[in-house]
């Protein structure tokens, strides 16, 4: 039954993006692109950190797995787009499954400290082996070409956005059915109390691996994607201020939520173009511009901890049943 | 949570976003007006660059847009191009490849400019050499001497400007072959197409005298290794093919090491003023030009120190009036000189410009060379800049160019003396003195 309805909401969603996607400017969909997958890898992040209590500061590296993969398969070994992007969310899984393995032994800062260290190393083997990554130059991808069946007038970056709500949309299908699986419950069980979901049998080490392996198999994908609408992979784009930036917007969406997570996507591509649109307002100088969406970010950071520690998502939540939508038992622990 | 209010949530989140991309599109006019090519209507012509104003690479290359901005604001008060003024945003990047791809889809479907002009960087516009291919924007005058900008077939779109560095390696080398027979030579240079295309051109003439060549990485400052490396090889000669942190950093090392060959700069990493900054800087007031005194470069455009050139005396004319916080210095005269080629491209696309127009304009061989001392190459098949460049010899800290230009191909061709005289700037018909 969830499994259809999940399917009817995921088939609704995918009519409303066309929509949209059709009355966009090219630039704005290059927008809606960049929304999807950034919805990908938080989607994937929330599900480690909101659904099983993991902390990681390494999903900007592996969001570079993802697009370093489908940049040489594509941009060097001339792969289809569809079959470099399945390699992508697998080899950046296989990776996972390994920083799992660390993970499942770590606790808290510790955990934070070995992922933190994954996100500023791996990059550097970019420069390490110029040949195979480019160097700091990246390696570049071509353009995707829009099925002639489109016509010759189709924009590129609509043909990019559809590349980038697809994986969005099959991201949701699948994160929302495991969610109320048997496997998205046993997650919470492990996250809520490690000691009593060992003592009703459960293997807690087998199932944080498992988290993030699903988790990075997410960031693959949106790596992948990503790498595709900007057509490059370099190291410049995944920094550590990508993986903070990430768990920034699933705290800011709502811990734990897809829709939370799609709240911190919108967040995460917009407020540096609402910050671009207040400084050319104020005809702020250039010094002051390139700085304000950091501060934004920790204003609006700031604001919603305070205002609303469960996120944009909780705070939502908390609307709906001050006006009566629901019965006001409390029933946080499940994610929507 | 029941199943209708997570929906509900959804929707709105879903709406929320539509909303704001539908929201962020409003507000953001578009070029239009009377020409059917984005970015020209019948008063203005809108062209966008990205550049690094921070960054690595930013000393002395932040000077090159201001500077070409003061030349267009120059041209506008004289009346602009045909009747049409030029309006020239360059947005930052950073030297930073991932920055470089947004600034320019940015410029490309949001500023909605006309041509991108003068995009700054060897690593940098690679990335979106073929976006604006397939989107069939003119990419003129690529502030890089990459050779890889002259790809007719595969880039029709696009046109390099400054010399090619596989003609300044040929030609620097060919100097070298002549004046310094049998020295052993080493090769310091940056590990991307810039630093390979002048290696690559070096080859062509001193393969055999060649006994080091040392790559960096930009970014990582420890430049030790390579420079100790190559005084192992007991060089007579090192060239740089740098940038001009590369070039002070690199000299900065061997004052340490004591190593003292005769330096040879690519006009890249070449201008006095911002090499000498550079060193002074780093060195914390300690090290100066004279460091890099007695080197020999090369040039393309008149130098700068040459106050009796016409062109220079333009320039610096401009330079006072609409960019005086800048110092006078190569990168000035550089971002001028390609505003000067952006503006007789203009004119010579004639009265109503389209992209198309330019670019046919320009593989008409129509723009002549301006302040340059050597043609440009620009023809149907051949998208390459000025095709030679002339010995400089820095002597108190100034360029003193010496001999006569030369010019060749980026290929094995002969290197032959080029004889024209320099036009001056009323000759050109595209900006009064």
């Amino acid at each position: 039954m969830t499994l259809l309805r999940n399917l009817a909401v995921t088939l609704a969603l995918a009519l409303g993006l066309l929509i949209v996607s059709l009355a966009l400017t090219p630039f704005n969909n290059l927008r809606l692109a960049s929304i999807a997958y950034y919805f990908v890898a938080l989607a994937g992040l929330t599900m480690l950190t909101g659904l099983n209590g993991q902390i990681s500061l390494g999903h900007g590296a592996l969001m570079a797995v993802g697009a370093y993969t489908v940049a040489i398969l594509v941009g060097r070994d001339g792969w289809a787009l569809v079959p470099a992007l399945v390699a992508a969310t697998v080899v950046t899984a296989l990776v996972g499954s390994l920083l799992g393995v660390v993970a499942a032994r770590l606790r808290g800062p510790y955990l934070a400290g070995a992922t933190l260290a994954f996100a500023v190393g791996l990059p550097g083997l970019a420069d390490r082996y110029p040949h195979a990554f480019g160097g700091e130059n990246g390696l570049i991808i071509p353009p995707p070409t829009p099925p002639s069946g489109l016509g010759s007038a189709f924009p590129l970056e609509r043909w990019e956005a559809w590349i980038a709500c697809v994986a969005a949309l099959i991201a949701f299908l699948a994160l929302s059915n495991l969610q109320h699986s048997r496997v998205g419950r046993v997650m919470r069980a492990v996250r809520d109390d490690e000691v009593a979901a060992q003592l009703s049998g459960l293997d807690v080490a087998r199932i944080q691996i498992v988290a993030f392996v699903v988790s990075a198999a997410c960031a693959g994908l949106a790596g992948g994607t990503l790498a595709v609408v900007t057509q490059l992979a370099a190291p410049g784009a995944f920094t550590l201020a990508l993986s903070l930036s990430l768990l920034t917007g699933i705290v800011l969406g709502g811990l734990g939520s897809l829709t939370g997570a799609l709240w911190g996507a919108i967040v995460l591509v917009m407020l540096p173009v609402w910050s671009d649109d207040i400084a050319n307002h104020f005809s702020l100088s250039n010094d002051v511009q390139s700085n304000l969406p950091l501060a934004l970010y920790g204003i609006v950071l700031m604001g919603v901890i305070v205002a609303a520690p469960e996120g944009i998502q909780g705070a939502l939540r908390r609307l709906g049943r001050r006006l009566g939508l629901r019965p006001s038992m409390s029933h946080k622990e499940e994610g929507a | 949570m029941t199943s209708s209010i997570r929906r509900a949530h959804l929707v709105l989140a879903c709406s929320v976003a539509a909303v704001a991309l539908l929201a962020a599109g409003c507000g953001n006019s578009g070029g239009g007006g009377g020409s059917s090519s984005p970015g020209v209507s019948d008063t203005t012509v809108k062209i966008g660059g990205h550049t690094p104003l921070t960054g690595p690479a930013a000393p002395g290359y932040s000077e090159i847009a201001p500077a070409a901005k003061a030349f267009f604001e120059y041209v506008n008060a004289q009346g602009g191009i045909n009747g049409r003024k030029i309006e020239y945003t360059y947005k930052d990047d950073g030297y930073n490849p991932t920055k470089t791809v947004s600034v320019v889809r940015e410029l490309v479907l949001q500023d909605k400019v006309f041509a991108i002009f003068n995009g700054l960087g060897t690593p940098t516009h690679t990335k979106v050499v073929d976006y604006l291919n397939t989107s069939k924007v003119p990419d003129l005058f690529v502030a890089s001497g990459c050779p890889c900008w002259d790809d007719a077939g595969s880039h029709p779109w696009t046109f390099g400007w400054q010399t090619s560095y596989q003609i300044e390696g040929k030609i620097l080398g060919d100097y070298i072959k002549k004046n310094f027979a049998g020295k052993k030579v080493g090769v310091f240079y940056q590990d991307d197409d810039f630093g390979q295309g002048g290696l690559t051109g070096l080859k062509e003439e001193i393969a055999d005298q060649i006994v080091a060549a040392k790559p960096y990485q930009p970014g990582n400052t420890d430049v030790a290794p390579q420079i100790t490396a190559i005084q192992k090889a007991k060089a007579d000669i090192l060239v740089d093919f740098t940038i001009p942190a590369y070039t002070a950093l690199g000299q900065l090392v061997s004052f340490k090491v004591g190593f003292k060959p005769q330096l040879f700069l690519s006009n890249v990493g070449a201008d006095p003023t911002t090499v000498g900054g550079l060193l002074k800087s780093f060195s914390k007031g300690k090290a100066d030009t004279a460091l890099i005194e007695g080197a020999y470069t090369d040039g393309y455009l008149p130098s700068v120190d040459d106050t009796s050139n016409p062109w220079i005396a333009l320039f610096k004319k401009i330079h006072d009036k609409y960019d005086a916080k800048a110092p006078f210095d190569g990168n000035v005269e550089y971002g001028m000189a390609a505003a000067y080629t952006f503006a007789a491209a203009l004119k010579a696309a004639g009265d109503d410009p389209t992209r198309q127009g330019i670019v046919d304009a320009l593989n008409a061989g129509k723009v002549a060379p301006g302040p340059g001392t050597v043609p440009y190459r620009y023809a149907k098949d051949d998208h390459g800049g000025f095709g030679g460049v002339q010995i400089g010899h820095i002597v108190n800290g100034k360029i003193k160019l010496i001999g006569q230009p030369m010019v060749t191909d980026p290929a094995s061709g002969p290197i032959t003396p080029y004889t024209k005289p320099q036009q001056t700037p009323g000759d050109t018909g595209v900006v009064k003195p």
